[in-house]
């Protein structure tokens, strides 16, 4: 360096910019600053702020474990939002990634029209997430709403029925996630296309109908797509938010009430003094719970997932 | 005989796939038609979809929107923040992507692990921590947390897409531009960038759609009505407190979902081969 010239001194910079390990980081640059100032520090902070009392209005009070050791053991209506959700997520994402994979089986056919049928399946998963669809969904299934008229014209008694009240309600919203499996059926269809045509020929051959080269075949070969399906659907189940704080809101008697809303409600409380500190603490044990079956799901992997 | 039981089975199977496709769209059709009636017709012609009178005084009554504002500033806010947070993401997301993928150096694996967790980390376990962070920073009451943090390429989902792309172009183009002198950066601008712009699309549509529903940021930090996007006036704009009606409301509902109607109809075959290759949430 030294017995490099004057004018040659801004080189040094050049040369040490454009080295691979420094255009690393520097291209990463705006994940490693995004990281830290909105994943990193919110979390470590509300950390904190989940040992403390917090109102938001006053200065936050160190109170230890008091609101974990609350949530934990006085706190029914957080027992009833953990069951709440996993009822939504245990049977809402298996019956979406079933119809999936069983939409992704009709649909893969050869035929000009299925590009058309696969976009009109695609739709709602769409527009699913937005406000409209939560003001449709309430109303569609309101007493006086259109699928209680066409429900009544078929089975007469139904038309007053009441998908608000405190069995049908959760099914309402199950209802509407299921009906979002456009995003999975497509990825079932793109690992079908993947599969050998060889295969199926090889099965054939050795005398496998249909339903045998389906069970031998086509569902092994897709045990990855379903694996990832289920741990992705299962993730968006457990954090459910919009649609049902719009439809539900928890109601009736908290058997909507899904845990991100639970969580919404402590923090932002329609009436009353905000809870931040026991909000944040509902959050980490939420971030724990996801973490956990989520490795779970990953421990049973080895057990059904082929792997070729 | 044997070639006229194929066709049946074939007109079969089309007719059930119709059939079902029906059923799926039929919620968004009841809306669309819905929104033509009469407003007091909707509800007491509930069953029957297609209007015996139709009118478009709905949508010139919704349009009017409530306290002030019509519905024409909330769209218009939509666009500004859908917009400019997509902006941020594509360039950010394409510029991570690339060292993830192309480029050697210390921290990449970690790095890469980081992006991964951020798919498994989403808005809804960050809603709380994340207020509290921004109201430190006197960020409520601004558009801030829904558009800057998207300048950082935390949407992990788009950094791998854009990875899986670039991982699919010749290793051998960055090679030559080394060779004839470029710089890692003038590659990327020169070289990798114009080549993934259908990965861009993609990714594109899909920020686009999530920012203009995003209903949580616009519930936390927009406190002023003239700042609402759509999704949040839409949901105020039910309540029959703002003096709309159902008929109304179906109409600017059927309003806020044409943006991203319109883009799923021009763009449906990139976004059916982005998920495709890189699955996806929702």
């Amino acid at each position: 360096m030294s017995t490099r010239s004057p004018d040659r001194s801004e080189s040094g910079f050049s040369r040490w910019i454009n080295r691979e390990s420094t255009a690393g980081l520097v291209f990463s640059m705006p994940f490693i600053i995004g990281f830290l100032l909105f994943m990193l520090i919110p979390m470590g902070l509300s950390l904190y702020y989940s040992f403390c009392k917090y109102d938001i209005v006053n200065p936050p009070e160190f109170i230890g474990l008091n609101n974990y050791i609350r949530i934990f053991t006085k706190d029914a209506t957080f027992t009833k939002a953990l069951g709440v959700t996993a009822y939504y997520a245990l049977i809402g994402t298996p019956l979406k990634v079933i119809f999936a994979l069983v939409i992704a089986l009709i649909m893969n056919h050869e035929s000009r029209a299925v590009g058309f049928y696969r976009a009109t399946y695609y739709l709602p998963s769409i527009i699913g997430g937005s406000v409209a669809i939560a003001i449709l969904w309430r109303r569609m299934f309101e007493s006086t709403g259109t699928i209680n008229a066409i429900l009544g014209s078929v089975f007469p008694g139904m038309q007053n029925f009441n998908w608000f009240g405190e069995g049908p309600a959760i099914w309402v919203l199950i209802i509407l996630t299921v009906w979002q499996f456009g995003s999975s059926m497509l990825i079932f269809l793109s690992s079908l296309k993947q599969i050998p045509m060889e295969l199926y020929e090889a099965a054939s051959i050795d005398g496998a109908n249909g339903f045998r080269r389906f069970w031998t075949v086509t569902l092994p070969l897709l045990t990855p797509t379903i694996f990832f399906n289920l741990v992705q659907q299962t993730i968006n189940s457990f954090l459910a938010f919009t649609q049902s704080k719009l439809i539900t809101n928890g109601e009736p008697r908290n058997s909507t009430l899904f845990y991100t809303v639970y969580q919404y409600n402590k923090a932002f409380p329609a009436q009353g003094k905000s809870q931040m500190g026991y909000a944040s603490a509902l959050a980490w044990i939420m971030l724990i719970i996801v973490s956990v079956v989520t490795l779970l799901l990953f421990k049973t992997r080895k057990k059904w997932v082929y792997d070729a | 005989m044997k070639t006229e039981r194929k066709l049946w089975k074939e007109i079969l199977y089309h007719l059930f796939v119709l059939a079902g496709a029906f059923i799926m769209i039929y919620p968004l059709l009841w809306m669309v038609l819905s929104s033509f009636k009469p407003t007091d017709l909707v509800l007491p012609t509930s069953k029957q979809l297609i209007p015996t009178e139709w009118t478009l005084r709905n949508y010139i009554q919704g349009w009017q929107g409530f306290q002030g504002y019509t519905f024409g500033t909330f769209f218009l806010n939509s666009f500004i923040i859908a917009i400019t947070s997509t902006f941020g993401t594509l360039f950010s997301s394409s510029l991570v992507a690339f060292a993830l993928q192309r480029l050697e150096f210390r921290g990449r694996k970690i790095l890469f692990g980081l992006v991964l967790s951020t798919m498994m980390l989403p808005a809804q376990i960050l809603m709380i921590p994340q207020f509290m962070w921004y109201r430190h920073l006197n960020w409520v009451g601004t558009y801030y947390p829904m558009i800057l943090p998207f300048f950082f390429a935390i949407q992990g989902f788009f950094v791998y897409l854009i990875m899986n792309f670039i991982g699919g172009i010749p290793k051998d183009l960055d090679e030559a531009a080394k060779i004839d002198g470029c710089s890692y950066y003038v590659t990327f601008f020169r070289i990798i960038l114009p080549l993934i712009v259908p990965a861009l699309v993609t990714s594109a549509i899909f920020s686009f759609i999530w920012r203009w529903d995003d209903y949580l940021s616009a519930l936390l930090y927009v406190n002023r009505a003239y700042m609402r996007p759509v999704s949040l006036a839409l949901q105020l704009f039910n309540d029959p407190s703002s003096g709309s009606d159902i008929g109304s409301t179906l109409a600017m509902s059927t309003l806020s979902i044409v943006p991203a109607t319109i883009l799923f109809l021009i763009f449906q075959k990139s976004l059916v081969e982005g998920i495709a290759s890189s699955g996806i949430k929702g």
